[in-house]
């Protein structure tokens, strides 16, 4: 009753004197001139921030197609063209990048690191899964940004960048990975390296899961290591790379204790029941 | 390099890093202190016999800005200085308290909104990114906004001090920031949020207007400023 009257008549008030402050405000004042500037600098900053968001996105996509590519090389009859595919593949995402780097000319790049960071990480997933199948080690953080530095191809690009840029060296220019989306990007390996220990097993490999494990387990060691000195992201990840170990050890326990008694052919039937096992455990709390 | 090599240096980073926050840290907290004294000094305002001394209290909050500006200098020394928007998070609240000091202070003494250009110097900063440690334009709008917050509490506290001219002023003053704030397009960040909260400021004190006008108390205090509504 009472109340709604008010409410209502409380709206309309200020509907009214809106419109006639708007006639009262001098738009070439000090005040509405820096706000047209200011309008002019925040657009600016969030178009740049959703191109890099863009660009992100299509590097996480692309990233993944990789991966998915690389878990076929155990099964294809040539590895190699795998490798050749996903090798054509990474260089198409560090186009991409190169993108990022061009938009980050002259920015400080962590202002729109939460823009970049997701892609950044799953392309470190993708490039160091890739670098794990041909050499079965860790690439190491400088490695990736050694491929992340970037040359201007064109002139096109070279005058805009010399346009733009303070840096000395006015033909390249790179980006670098920081440290915690490199470990974030391992974190989310292991996981993949998990679900290729399946696979072999799958393919009556039973050499790579006992490799698997004992990589599995460096990697592991090295986030123990960390700790939580790093945020709070880095710890998070210690828990699903927790689990993945967990199902590689106990795959390779499997394949030691009963791998004798079992027909190989039927090693991927004994060994998928296993990790539905394993699946349902981590159900409960 | 093997694994654990790799992880050792990695760690080596994030404990520097943490060092490096740890200083900020500390520098905050002084700049932090900072704020507090001049918030509680600058809140004599709001009471009574506070009005009488608004120069006064001005030029002593001036004074505790040369305090800012040497811990300042010496949070500027604690990072490298082209990660400004790394260690950002820290001081970020701090800088917006500051710029709403700064803007306040100024507004008491001249009745403008200040410049970024001057809150800056104020603080003993720069404006602008490419000269080092610098304003960042959202904070210095959202230290704006608070602002208005305090003065839609100034013009009610002033009519009760039996200033009767100084909400009317607040007003048109309060109209022009907020049609300067409707040219942005914000993002649906923070800052948002904070400019959502300008519109209820705006309504106060537009209530304090009507309240002043209805009674003819405007006519009396200003001679006819708002009077012919």
């Amino acid at each position: 009753g009472a109340g709604g009257f008010r409410k209502r008549k409380h709206d309309n008030f200020p509907h009214g004197q809106r419109r006639e402050e708007k006639e009262n405000v001098n738009p070439s004042s000090p005040l509405m001139t820096s706000f047209k500037s200011f309008q002019l600098e925040l657009d600016t900053r969030h178009d740049k921030y959703e191109r890099l968001v863009k660009l992100s996105r299509d590097i996480t996509i692309e990233s993944k197609r990789t991966i998915f590519l690389l878990h076929r090389y155990i099964s294809a009859p040539s590895g190699e063209e795998v490798l050749n595919e996903s090798e054509v593949k990474l260089d198409a995402v560090r186009r991409k990048i190169k993108q990022v780097a061009q938009e980050l000319i002259g920015e400080d790049m962590y202002q729109f690191h939460r823009a970049i960071s997701p892609g950044l990480q799953e392309y470190i997933e993708a490039v160091s899964f890739q670098y794990f199948i041909k050499t079965r080690s860790l690439i190491s953080i400088e490695e990736i940004n050694k491929q992340l530095i970037f040359t201007a191809e064109d002139r096109e690009e070279t005058t805009n960048m010399t346009s733009n840029s303070q840096d000395k060296q006015p033909h390249t220019w790179s980006l670098r990975v920081t440290p915690v989306d490199y470990l974030l990007g391992v974190a989310d390996l292991t996981g993949e390296l998990m679900r290729l220990c399946i696979s072999s097993v799958g393919n009556g490999d039973i050499d790579t899961p006992f490799e698997l494990s004992q990589f599995l387990r460096q990697i592991y060691d090295g986030f123990t290591f960390i700790g939580n000195t790093g945020p709070y992201e880095v710890s998070k990840k210690l828990y699903t790379l927790k689990q993945s170990l967990a199902k590689v050890e106990n795959a390779c326990y499997t394949l030691k204790v009963r791998g004798s008694e079992i027909p190989k052919h039927m090693l991927a039937d004994v060994f998928s029941a296993k990790t539905e096992l394993i699946d349902q455990e981590e159900g409960l709390p | 390099m093997s694994v654990s090599a790799m992880f050792v240096a990695l760690q080596g980073a994030l404990t520097a890093d943490q060092d490096i926050r740890e200083e900020i840290r500390k520098v905050v907290q002084a700049l932090e202190q900072t704020a507090r004294e001049m918030l509680t000094l600058l809140q004599g305002v709001h009471q009574g016999p506070g009005f009488q001394d608004i120069p006064k209290k001005c030029q002593k909050a001036r004074e505790h800005f040369s305090t800012v500006r040497t811990q300042m200098e010496s949070l500027k020394t604690k990072f490298p200085a082209d990660q400004y928007y790394r260690f950002h998070e820290h001081w970020r609240f701090v800088l917006q308290r500051l710029v709403f000091l700064a803007a306040f202070v100024v507004y008491l003494e001249t009745e403008t909104l200040v410049t970024r250009e001057a809150v800056a110097e104020i603080l003993g900063i720069e404006a602008d990114r490419e000269r080092g440690f610098h304003l960042d334009i959202e904070d210095y709008l959202s230290g704006v906004l608070t602002l208005a917050s305090e003065l839609a509490r100034l013009a009610v506290n002033s009519v009760t001090a039996g200033d009767y001219s100084r909400p009317l002023r607040i007003s048109t003053f309060i109209n022009e920031l907020d049609s300067g704030f409707r040219l942005l397009n914000l993002k649906n960040d923070s800052l948002r949020k904070r400019y959502d909260g300008l519109k209820y400021d705006v309504k106060k004190i537009e209530e304090v207007v009507y309240d002043l006008s209805i009674r003819g108390l405007n006519k009396e205090a200003t001679g006819g400023a708002g009077g012919e509504k």
